[in-house]
């Protein structure tokens, strides 16, 4: 397999999530304490006491605690506001108890709970449990129940190391590798150096100090060697919009991200710079950005960590105008009289930049009364699931001549009253080599070693939270 | 193979089987086992029983099998500590381990044993550690040293620890340093009044060298350490601000969040026509634009905290209105959420675009933020003037829809902006008519209701209207009740001829038949105006009623500058100040903002002066509850001091003195217009009539708009109905006589128990002066009463007092208000304002003060003992449930029982009695005779108390069971609980 595939599919499945789990591992974990709350409950001394990890079912799988047992008896405070929230998403993410705060988040199908008795910031342990879920999925290449349990010893060993007494240990992916190998099957999947640099035994356990662990760079190991040498960036854009019915936008903005793939030995140190880098309105970086060079000259530049990791996001604001690479006309309507109501939707190409626009999917949460649909597809294939009332049409590329179209009728529930709410139509597509800000890469140079490297920069357009408003 | 065979052995002899193969020689099956084991722990069963075999295979080369079995013992060697010892050798030995990683575990690992026996023999190795020529051996003991200290502070401090740590803030590692501020950190907090962490220019500068090369989770605490941190000047706060800036580019949110706050509130200091004030509002707003595209638990935490930040200012986010619009899939949470912050970002600019988001929001599917969005239409009217006529066109639009619970919503809001915009929008009226019927909501009923009794004159069928109301009086809640009973009296005062009989069966309704204190006391009041003097009703009844405010909801100031010194904590999220959260008596320090100051200006840092911001506590803002405990106390005194007066003419005096004289006092003052409490301010059970009556503080139209019977005041009334059932319980005939009953009733004595005045410090000690004093809490205010005498032959003046740290706190509001100088023989008498904001210290007793009094003569000093009672705030109810499970879950052992002896006392007048001192019965439950009053008491800071009192009839001996997380308080609350039923 080579390199460049490699590095598509961990982009593919990077990209997969949102913004917040991008910021996965970004340097090694010194051993943290709580430094400033002046007032908790009782005792002092652990930020996360416990974390329970619980199905969408609403059964507990694995505990861990990192100090004393806590029983699981009280995850039940959790258990019941999610019977009342119905969808698992609504299940508010900070809840108060007696006696504790829990503090969950759901990713996978998974709710992530933790417990936490004193004062803490919850971003912090928010933050620390998406990490937990990117470790997870780092590992064993998905975070679902089954994974989770084929692997449990390793996934303690992980807590073990993400967490010291309740505080953020090392939670960085290169570090955590150097000391807990991956499981044996994906390590011949990944098949990267660095595994098999370093985890030569059969020890689950490296016996190592992981190399960056104290140095000025923590985040890249030493005596780094590759044969071919190179440096792939993919720039990313998605798109969160708001269209009303008449397909005006009521709100659109760029969530942006460089993810970042270096295989270069030694110490390379990188400058990156944009053709018109006052576009972006916000960005956060990876920790090597020297952020000072950003401020006064804005470039990018850095010593990168090895492998795969997110350079920058960025954030270009509704202030701008966003272009908006589709229209979508629609009438989704239901009939006063009778149980039948009328869908009709089109898409077509509007600010495209003469690119192909690839993916295209619309779903649709119907409203509850509609209890089937008689529709026909210009182009693609439409489905409608009975229990969930989500009708999904998978159009594919999109085709500029002929703007495909579904039409047909709705049936509803007879004898139901019409229904009050507009159902939102959700957009999904792909624009390949485009980043719809018209954010681009003038150039890349590399200082500190002597080797020339392959370089490559890649873009792409996607869709985010794209919702139209019928 | 995966891990998931690991959990397939048999249930039955499992245990057995594991410990087989523990105990085998081949290191492949133990470290196996080992694993099963490990397994069996993540899913909770027990396997503490394999403890000795698990601890035997600790002695091994393998790293892996090490790990695991550390790993073992941190979850079981708490239940089995004379096993854990068996382990020390190891540890001691790891800790020697040429590996760098094997010792830094093994100190790590020791660290989290949490057994006494243990860490004295970690002392050793941790001693090394700390000076390992490895700094991440370093780093990980200065952790170590705090968990000991969690452990045994003693021994900690005895080591000599604490000093190692305090030099390595200075070791050439960053991570070292980052990691020792962080142990003294917490170290420091369980100590508030240790010095460990003192916050000096030097610290800060390294603090801000280390925020810059550590990591993540490491800025996240050294920001928030700075955020503690009181710059001397703005050339201070701005250098430290700008330093901090760059962290507003971290992709951690928590990071972001945490700098957030640094800048909040070091921005204070900034003289606001600075550039670099300008600049550092603009940094602000693009990073917390980006936390609302992260996941949707980040932007809940996120979005609360902004919530704060825009009331606190709001110049941030005001071009930022877009980015809360919600998308249809957002969890509700966060919906809601977004939801509150646009109407606070709305303004003229921008509410075409709000109102049309609102709308579209209306026909969304989920009930709750649908209704959330009607009433957000209302605010949005009541805010931005220009926009209320669309706002109502609005309003009606949705009306039309005639979806059940939007109509109910926009009449609610409705309401209000008729409140707002008098006689603007009337022309409405009839299209709300139509909708009369299908409101089954109590708030929207008696939002109806209120509208028809107040545009009565305009609505020709009024008294039908009413009258349909009123078939099932009974059935409807207190509040709908209340409004109907106003509604009606206004409808008479208005059309007197048709309505008389209407009037007269509602008065009937509620002060015959009905069993709620609050609707008989205004029933009577009416009924008393309306038959003595019905112009002086029609004034009081018809008064005008003071506008709303625009913004109904907004978080009290002092609050807000707390909060806003916890962004990003629980605090931040919950929007409840901190002490809120806190049990037990650590260190409690309120937070507040620093003041802007001069740069030439140094000021010190004491919480006293710094900066005009950290007055004692919030002004309390009279509840409505007071207000008409202030009237009826007033006013009703003088007949029942008098003895009963001759029915006929002494009601007729009663009448006069009820509200005739009130009323000339009442109207006579109209040059303030009273402010109205917003509606949601600090939850405050309404407060008891004080035992000596207080000036009238209450505002004059207040009064008016209260009887009035606006809907937001009616909710002022309908509060728990105080302590006057017992007098009502007699059957009422009717009429005017029952006024006396009332009195009498009102006349119990009520209010927080106060002790007499005691000689705190005798003339003879003093050169002359001489102190009584006593402690008393009046209106929410703990004050302290005293009488300064001067017995000696000079003139003293330039009085001040100061206290010793003390157990909660306690600590002068204000100074001391001798304002003239005190002659010979002359007594005055001082009340002196205090808060429980100052520095604490565990006091034997806990009650006592130590005080310091100085004069122009000298400083002399006292100590006195305050009662605990008047610690416990009037929220100190506590939920039934809440109730329930903490009783079972505080341990038995907290729990103290006494005996109160010679109490004559029913249960009922005992709960009422101890209710005027805020201990509150939450629920009574009676088993063979004997009453079972359960009562909930919180203290000012956050301590909760529960008790249990039996009372059993004939029998003048009680019996009170207390349980607390802080048992130490019981004594002093079981002394409160005998000197207020006994007095």
């Amino acid at each position: 397999m080579s390199t460049k595939r490699n590095f598509i599919d961990l982009q593919r499945h990077l990209k997969d999530r949102t913004r917040g789990a991008f910021s996965a591992a970004h340097t090694l974990l010194p051993y943290w304490h709580r430094v400033t709350h002046q007032w908790q409950l009782e005792s002092a001394a652990e930020m996360i006491h416990s974390l329970f990890l619980i199905n969408h079912t609403g059964d507990i799988f694995l505990e861990k605690h990192w100090k004393s047992v806590i029983s699981r008896g009280v995850c039940d405070y959790f258990l019941e506001v999610k019977e009342k929230a119905v969808e698992p998403e609504n299940v508010p993410p900070v809840l108060q108890t007696p006696h504790h705060y829990l503090i969950s988040i759901y990713r996978d199908k998974l709710f992530f709970l933790s417990v936490i008795q004193t004062e803490v910031p919850p971003l912090f342990v928010i933050e620390f449990l998406h990490r937990v879920a990117d470790t997870f999925q780092d590992y064993f290449g998905e975070c679902s129940e089954s994974i989770i349990k084929d692997n449990v010893v390793t996934v303690y060993e992980l807590l073990e190391e993400m967490l010291d007494n309740g505080f953020p240990l090392a939670t960085e992916s290169n570090i955590l590798k150097e000391m807990i190998k991956p499981p044996t099957i994906l390590r011949s999947v990944v098949n990267t150096l660095t595994v098999l640099l370093f985890f030569p035994g059969s020890s689950n356990v490296g016996d190592k100090l992981p190399t960056g662990q104290l140095s000025n760079i923590p985040w890249r190991r030493a005596a780094v060697k590759y044969t071919n040498n190179e440096a792939y960036f993919d720039v990313i854009e998605e798109i969160d919009a708001i269209l009303d019915k008449s397909g005006m936008t009521v709100f659109a903005e760029i969530q942006g991200v460089i993810e970042a793939c270096t295989r270069l030995s030694g110490m390379p140190d990188l400058t990156l710079s944009f053709m018109n880098p006052r576009l972006l309105d916000d960005v956060s970086f990876h920790p090597c950005v020297r952020f000072k060079r950003w401020e006064s000259e804005r470039v990018l530049s850095f010593i990168p960590p090895d492998g795969n990791f997110t350079l920058m996001t960025y954030h270009v604001s509704s202030q701008n105008l966003v272009a908006i690479p589709v229209y979508v006309k629609q009438n989704i309507s239901f009939f006063e009289t009778g149980s039948c109501g009328r869908l009709d939707i089109t898409i077509g190409p509007k600010q495209t930049m003469g690119k192909m626009v690839e993916g295209l999917m619309v779903t649709v949460h119907m409203p509850k009364a509609v209890l089937s649909v008689n529709l026909t597809a210009s182009q693609g294939n439409y489905t409608y699931d009975l229990a969930t009332k989500v009708l999904v049409w998978d159009i594919g590329k999109l085709n500029p001549q002929k703007p495909p179209n579904l039409r047909g009728t709705l049936s509803v529930q007879s004898g139901a009253p019409r229904p009050e709410e507009n159902p939102a139509l959700d957009i999904k597509l792909k624009i390949q080599q485009l980043a719809i800000s018209g954010l681009k890469v003038n150039r890349l140079d590399m200082y500190g070693e002597k080797y020339k490297p392959f370089k490559g920069v890649k873009y792409m357009t996607k869709a985010g939270k794209f919702q139209v408003r019928t | 193979m995966t891990d998931s065979k690991y959990f397939t052995t048999t249930k039955k002899g499992e245990i057995f089987e594991l410990k087989a193969e523990l105990n085998s020689d081949k290191k492949e099956k133990k470290k196996e086992a080992v694993k099963k084991v490990i397994a069996s722990m993540t899913v909770g069963k027990d396997v503490s029983a394999l403890f000795p075999d698990v601890v035997n295979c600790m002695q091994t080369d393998n790293l892996e099998l090490k790990k695991l079995v550390y790993l073992y013992l941190m979850n079981y060697a708490k239940s089995q500590p004379d096993m854990a010892i068996m382990a020390v050798n190891t540890f001691v030995k790891d800790c020697e381990d040429p590996n760098p990683l094997i010792r830094a575990l093994a100190v790590r690992t020791m660290g989290c044993i949490r057994v006494d026996k243990i860490t004295e023999y970690l002392c050793e190795p941790l001693r090394k550690c700390l000076k390992d020529e490895d700094p991440y051996v370093r780093k990980t003991a200065a952790v170590c040293v705090a968990k000991l200290h969690d452990i045994n502070a003693q021994l900690v401090e005895d080591q000599g620890f604490l000093d190692t740590l305090k030099d390595l803030i200075s070791d050439s590692n960053p991570m070292v340093v980052a990691n020792a501020v962080a142990a003294l950190s917490e170290i420091a907090e369980s100590h508030p009044n240790s010095n460990l962490m003192d916050l000096n220019p030097q610290t800060i500068n390294k603090l801000l060298t280390a925020l810059n090369e550590c990591t993540e989770w490491g800025q996240i605490f050294i920001l928030d350490c700075l955020a503690n941190y009181t710059p001397r000047d703005d050339r201070e706060s701005q250098s430290i601000c700008e330093r901090v800036t760059p962290r507003l580019s971290h992709a951690n949110s928590a990071v972001v969040l945490s700098a957030v706050k640094v800048l909040m509130k070091f921005m204070e200091m900034l003289p606001k026509d600075l550039d670099y004030y300008g600049t550092l509002l603009k940094k602000l707003a693009p990073p917390l634009v980006t936390l609302l595209s992260a996941e949707p638990e980040l932007q809940y935490v996120a979005l609360r905290n902004i919530n704060l930040i825009v009331q606190r200012r709001p110049e941030i986010l005001k071009h930022e209105m877009k980015v809360f619009f919600v998308k249809y899939n957002d969890p509700i949470y966060v919906k809601l959420e977004k939801l509150d912050i646009m109407i606070r970002l709305a303004s003229q600019a921008n509410i075409a675009q709000v109102l049309a988001e609102l709308k579209e929001y209306a026909t969304e599917v989920d009930v709750d933020f649908v209704r959330k969005a009607v009433r957000a239409i209302g605010r949005c009217a009541i805010k931005v003037e220009q926009s209320a006529e669309r706002c109502v066109s609005t309003l009606l639009d949705l009306i039309q829809t005639k979806v059940n619970y939007v109509v109910q919503e926009a009449i609610v809001v409705i309401k209000d902006i008729f409140r707002k915009y008098p006689n603007k929008y009337e022309s409405v009226i009839a299209t709300l008519c139509e909708n009369l019927d299908s409101l089954d909501e109590p708030e929207a009923r008696a939002a109806m209701i209120w509208i028809v009794g107040e545009y009565a004159e305009r609505i020709d069928n009024a008294d039908e209207l009413l009258e349909s109301f009123l078939e099932g009086f009974h059935d409807e809640s207190t509040q709908v009740q209340l409004q109907l009973l106003t509604a009606i009296v206004k409808l008479f005062l208005k059309k007197p001829t048709e309505t008389q009989e209407l009037v007269q069966q509602v008065l009937s309704l509620a002060t015959q038949d009905s069993d709620n204190p609050d609707l008989r006391d205004r029933g009577y009041i009416y009924w008393r105006l309306l038959s003595t003097d019905p112009v002086a009703a029609k004034e009081v009844v018809l008064a005008e009623k003071p506008l709303i405010s625009e913004e109904t909801d907004l978080i009290e100031p002092t609050l807000l500058e707390e909060l806003i010194c916890h962004i990003g904590t629980l605090a931040s999220v919950y929007h409840k100040p901190p002490s809120a959260f806190v049990e037990g008596s650590r260190g409690v320090q309120h937070k507040r903002l620093p003041g802007s100051a001069g740069s030439g200006e140094s000021e010190s840092p004491d919480a006293g002066s710094a900066g005009g911001v950290s007055e004692a506590p919030p002004a309390v803002i009279p509840s409505q509850g007071d207000l008409l405990g202030d009237l009826l106390n007033l006013d009703l005194t003088p007949p029942t001091a008098t003895g009963p007066p001759p029915p006929s003419s002494g009601m007729q005096m009663g009448a006069m003195d009820l509200l005739g004289g009130g009323l000339d006092s009442l109207m006579g003052d109209e040059s303030e217009p009273p402010h109205i409490p917003p509606r949601t301010h600090t939850p405050q059970s309404p407060q008891l009539p004080h035992q000596s009556p207080s000036p009238p503080d209450y505002s004059p139209t207040e009064l008016g708009g209260d009887l009035g019977g606006s809907p937001a005041m009616g909710s002022g009334f309908g509060g728990p109905p105080a302590a006057m059932p017992a007098s009502f319980s007699a059957p009422v005939s009717g009429g005017l006589d029952d006024l006396f009953d009332l009195g009498g009733g009102v006349g119990m004595p009520m209010g927080a128990y106060s002790p007499p005045k005691t000689i705190w410090l005798p003339a003879m000690k003093a050169k002359g002066l001489e102190i009584l004093g006593t402690f008393a809490r009046r209106a929410g205010v703990i004050q302290m009463e005293m009488t300064l005498t001067n017995k000696a032959m000079s003139v003293m003046s330039d009085f001040a007092i100061q206290f010793n740290r003390n157990s909660f706190g306690l600590a002068p509001a204000g100074p001391l208000q001798v304002l003239t100088p005190l002659s010979p023989n002359q007594s005055i008498e001082v009340a002196l304002p205090l808060n429980t904001v100052g520095p604490i210290m565990k006091m034997e007793p806990l009650n006592n003060l130590q005080v310091a009094v100085k004069n122009n003569i000298d400083v002399f000093y006292f100590s006195c003992q305050y009662p605990i009672s008047m610690l416990f705030v009037e929220d100190g109810t506590m939920d039934r449930q809440v109730f329930l499970a903490t009783w079972k879950d505080i341990p038995n052992d907290n729990e103290a029982q006494f005996q109160i002896k010679d109490c004559h006392l029913n249960s009922d007048a005992a709960s009422n009695k101890l209710q005027g001192s805020n201990i509150f019965t939450i629920a009574k439950r009676t088993v063979e005779g004997q009453d079972m009053l359960y009562q909930s008491i919180k203290l000012t800071n956050g301590i909760w108390v529960l008790a249990e009192l039996k009372v059993q009839a004939g029998n003048p001996n009680f019996m009170v069971s207390l349980k607390c997380r802080a048992p130490e308080v019981s004594q002093c609350v079981f002394q409160s609980y005998e000197a207020v039923l006994k007095n």
